[in-house]
C-alpha cells in the first residue's frame, strides 16, 4: 500500500497531506482524552501501535505470486476509532519511509489516507455493524481486520487511479486493484486471524480495561 | 482458549507457505514474489512515460541486507512492547489474585 516517493504529482500529495492531517490532529486531541479517562487506556494504545509495528514489517507471500504485508490498522481502530489509528499510522510510515525507504515523505499524506483513515473508518463501520446484531467479539475484530486491511489496498488503487487515470480511469483503477487487492485477499485473513487471536488475550488478560472503553458489555467480560 | 488461538496460528501458517508451494521453484527472477509495492510504481512508469518522478527518498537501504536489518528491528520493536504490557498485565493480575 505504500506509495513510493516521488510517485505522486505534488497537487495530490498536498490534498491527502491536508486531510490527513486534520485527522491527525483530531486523533492526538482523542488520544489525550481517552488517556486522561483511564490510566489502563495507555498501554492498550502502546500495544496497539505495536501490533501495527509488527504487522507491517511482515512482507508475505500471497497466492497471487507477489508479496504484500497485512497493515494491523484493526486493532486500534475497535479499541480507539479510527482517528486514533490514524496518529499510530503516522509513526509506522514515518518509520519505513526514513530508513526503508517504503513510501516517502512527499506521499506521507495518501499512505497514511488509506492506510491510517479508509481502512479504520471501514473496520469501524463492520465492527458497528456487527456488533449491533450481537455478534461476538472475537469473530467481529476478524472481519473489522480483514476490511481494514484490504479497504488500505482499495484506498491505494484510487489514489493512484485519481492521480494517473491514463485514457480510462476506471480501467486504470482495475489495472491498480489487481495489483494491490487481489494479493491482499489471503493478508487480509491472515491479518484478521492473527487480530483476533492477540485480542483473544487481551480480553483474557484485561477484560476490565475493554468494559471502560466501552469495547465489550460487562456481561461478555464475565464470562470470560 | 489456547488450543483455539493455537488452531488459528495453524491457518495462518497454511495460508502464508501455500504460495511458497504453490509457486515452488519460482523467484524473483521470473516474476514471482516481488513487492506490490515495486509493481505498482513500474505500473506508473510504463503506462505514464511522462511522468518525472519528482522526489527521491532521503536515504535507501545501501543492500538487502541493512534493508532485512532495519525490517528486523521494526518487527522486534513491536514484538517487545507487546512482550512487555502482557507480561505486566498477567502480573499484576497474578498478584492481585494472591491477596
Amino acid at each position: 500500500m505504500h506509495i513510493m516517493e516521488g510517485y505522486l504529482p505534488p497537487m495530490w500529495c498536498a490534498i491527502w497531506f491536508i486531510i490527513s492531517a486534520i485527522v491527525v490532529v483530531y486523533g492526538i486531541m482523542q488520544i489525550k482524552k481517552a488517556t486522561a479517562e483511564t490510566d489502563d487506556a495507555l498501554p492498550l494504545l502502546a500495544l496497539s501501535g505495536a501490533f501495527m509495528f509488527i504487522l507491517s514489517s511482515l512482507k508475505m507471500p500471497s497466492v497471487s505470486g507477489s508479496c504484500s504485508h497485512p497493515c494491523g490498522n484493526g486493532l486500534g481502530t475497535v479499541f480507539f476509532g479510527p482517528a486514533v489509528t490514524a496518529v499510530l499510522s503516522v509513526i509506522v510510515l514515518l518509520f519505513q519511509a526514513i530508513l526503508l525507504a517504503h513510501g516517502g515523505l512527499t506521499t506521507l499524506g495518501a499512505n497514511i489516507f488509506s492506510m491510517g483513515i479508509v481502512g479504520p473508518v471501514c473496520g469501524y463501520v463492520v465492527w458497528k455493524a456487527l456488533r449491533s446484531m450481537n455478534i461476538s467479539a472475537p469473530i467481529s475484530i476478524f472481519f473489522t481486520a480483514f476490511v481494514a486491511d484490504l479497504m488500505t489496498y482499495v484506498a491505494t488503487s484510487v489514489e493512484l487511479a485519481l492521480a494517473f487515470p491514463g485514457a480510462n480511469m476506471g480501467a486504470t483503477f482495475v489495472a491498480f486493484l489487481g495489483i494491490f487487492a487481489v494479493t491482499q485477499i489471503p493478508l487480509a485473513i491472515a491479518e484478521g486471524l492473527l487480530t483476533m487471536v492477540i485480542y483473544n488475550y487481551i480480553q483474557d488478560a484485561r477484560p476490565d480495561i475493554l468494559v471502560k472503553l466501552g469495547v465489550i458489555s460487562e456481561q461478555e467480560a464475565g464470562a470470560n | 482458549m489456547d488450543w483455539k488461538n493455537i488452531g488459528i496460528l495453524i491457518i495462518v501458517a497454511i495460508l502464508i507457505v501455500a504460495p511458497l508451494i504453490i509457486f515452488n521453484g519460482h523467484g524473483e527472477d521470473d516474476g514471482y514474489f516481488g513487492g506490490s509495492d515495486d509493481q505498482g510504481g513500474q505500473y506508473i512508469e510504463q503506462n505514464n512515460p511522462n511522468y518525472k518522478v519528482w522526489a527521491a527518498p532521503l536515504w535507501e537501504p545501501p543492500s538487502g541486507e541493512i534493508e532485512s536489518l532495519l525490517f528486523c528491528l521494526q518487527a522486534a520493536i513491536g514484538a517487545i512492547i507487546i512482550g512487555f504490557i502482557f507480561g505486566y498485565w498477567y502480573g499484576g493480575k497474578k498478584t492481585k489474585n494472591q491477596q
